[in-house]
């Protein structure tokens, strides 16, 4: 119970930190917003003949949807920590008796907050003013987005373990993401079958990206969970599940 | 009284640097023991194996009866730790980080009472970010005392400030020994170890060179004083009633038997009228000793 109580409390500092914080707020969270509107509005009207003829923002919303969850989750993560490590706020904390899960717990469960409020906002701006259909799965919804979380915080612990520096952190992270979701087909269909694609296909981005394009395919039949995607996506947050816990470091590089 | 540190034999190397070289020591309970050296010289490689960040080498290591390479939480519980340049999250207020600070101990001390006992009372809704220097090391400490330890390191807690400042904070560490704490502190600065400790131990070169009480430490008080005085006009040093060596207008005489020489000299002063203008008895100063133990 004490525990559960100090958990809470954690994701609720984190919460305070993540709201105050310009950097989080502006480029995690309203950014992908940005993104949505942005390309929405711009290709408004258009539809994919590749896939059917169906209209570009049936497509495009569902990614945007997954790209907010990635936000939250492995950019703020990744950025965040390693600035929080570099400061040496980290090896603060690690002097003091909270657990090492509660305190990784407490920035997991801010970012599922977070995920959650873009999720329902990017949606719900999909569907009020992009006429995109959301056939009402909200199982397969929850289920998508929380294999989502758990592979993209996992990624980004990972990656907050393997950046040397926070001053490093932000072009790395980065620098991984934006090549994976162009190539991955976030903002225009990349072929599976074309080498792009069949990178792309390697990383958990794309398959992400089509496990939340299923949830809200109206042409569809069925739960619209895509298991093979989330597979390959529980596989990643495994792998990075282990790399973190095996390399995470508290304390600044230096030193 | 028990002892709340007892270090054997520690050992600690960096690549093919040996940063500690076999140190043994022990702090009692409600002691306040400095461990004073040069940069450099091992001290914040050796507190922070106490502290349970690094691991030993070689040596055993007990910190209020437990491992720290092993204490876990319920070590960390029962002590508090004052880093070296450290960072707190900047966006919360004082009274945030004491309070979410408060809820990892099983028994913290109430917020308010730390706040005021560090003299930020006027801070409490600030955000970090807007503190000083000098109000951002209270806050450190408030952070350490706020769990209620029974045990307070301190690593160089005065580094980089004004002399002001450095007041405060002896005042305040000072405090901490008035409740009982036991607290172990680094520092490379002499008068910093002298002000505040009950004991003092000099490391350098990875190793201790000296241990004990500040006033005798590395023989102070048995060693040789030094008594000077201006050279009265028209006497010369050789016709002084003891041997004594010029220094400039001053003479100097330097004597394990002060009380004999202070009769002998004031004594030949009033036979012949004359003032000893300037005259003082100093022994070594604590910097003086250190510095001739380090240079070793």
């Amino acid at each position: 119970m004490r525990t559960l109580a100090l958990l809470a409390r954690q994701v609720r500092y984190e919460q305070k930190l993540y709201w105050r914080s310009p950097s989080s707020a502006v480029f995690t969270f309203a950014f992908p917003i940005l993104l949505l509107v942005i390309f929405a509005t711009l290709n408004q009207g258009t539809s994919i003949r590749a896939l059917g003829g169906i209209s570009y923002n049936q497509y495009y919303v569902p990614g945007i949807v997954a790209f907010s969850v990635i936000s939250a989750c492995y950019t703020n993560l990744a950025i965040v920590l390693c600035f929080r490590r570099d400061s040496g706020a980290l090896k603060r904390l690690r002097g003091t008796p909270l657990p090492a899960w509660v305190f990784m717990s407490g920035n997991i469960g801010s970012s599922l907050v977070v995920s959650a409020l873009l999720v329902l906002l990017t949606t719900a701006v999909g569907v009020l003013f992009y006429g995109v259909a959301f056939p009402g799965r909200w199982a397969a919804l929850l289920l998508t987005v929380a294999v989502g979380a758990f592979c993209f915080c996992s990624l980004g612990l990972a990656m907050t373990a393997l950046v040397a520096t926070a001053t490093a952190s932000p072009a790395i992270v980065n620098g991984t993401l934006f090549p994976l979701l162009f190539i991955s087909g976030t903002f225009f269909p990349v072929p599976a079958s074309s080498v792009l694609g069949q990178i792309a296909s390697l990383f958990p981005i794309r398959h992400f990206e089509q496990a939340m394009f299923a949830v809200f395919d109206p042409g569809r039949i069925g739960s619209g969970v895509e298991p093979r995607a989330l597979l390959v996506m529980l596989g990643w947050g495994v792998g990075a599940a282990v790399v973190a816990v095996r390399r995470f470091r508290w304390e600044p590089t230096r030193g | 009284m028990g002892a709340a540190i007892a270090v054997v034999g520690l050992r600690k190397s960096y690549g093919s640097t040996e940063a500690v070289r076999g140190i043994s020591f022990e702090v009692a309970e409600g002691e306040v023991f400095a461990l004073l050296g040069p940069n450099g010289a091992g001290k914040t490689t050796t507190v922070e194996i106490l502290e349970g960040y690094r691991r030993r080498d070689a040596g055993t290591v007990s910190v209020l009866g437990m491992d720290p390479a092993r204490g876990g939480a319920r070590l960390r519980e029962r002590i508090g730790i004052v880093l070296q340049e450290c960072g707190i999250e900047e966006l919360l207020t004082v009274e945030e980080v004491l309070g979410r600070q408060a809820g990892y101990y099983p028994r913290p001390r109430p917020i308010g009472e730390v706040i005021d006992l560090v003299g930020l009372r006027d801070k409490t809704g600030s955000r970090v970010r807007a503190l000083s220097g000098g109000q951002r090391r209270r806050l450190d400490l408030a952070l350490a005392l706020v769990g209620n330890p029974d045990l307070i390191f301190l690593d160089e807690p005065t580094t980089g400030f004004d002399p002001a400042a450095r007041r405060n904070a002896w005042d305040l560490v000072k405090q901490l020994g008035g409740l009982g704490k036991t607290v172990f502190l680094t520092t490379h600065y002499m008068d910093e170890a002298q002000f505040l400790a009950d004991r003092v131990a000099v490391i350098a070169g990875g190793q201790l060179v000296a241990e004990g009480p500040p006033g005798s430490i590395g023989g102070r008080d048995t060693g040789a004083a030094l008594i000077r005085f201006a050279l009265p006009e028209g006497v010369a040093v050789s016709s002084l009633p003891l041997p004594a060596r010029p220094d400039g207008e001053y003479a100097l005489v330097e004597s394990q038997e002060v009380t004999r020489c202070l009769h002998l000299l004031t004594g030949w002063a009033l036979d012949r009228g004359i003032e000893l203008r300037g005259l003082t008895v100093t022994r070594r100063s604590l910097e003086d000793v250190y510095l001739e133990m380090v240079d070793r």
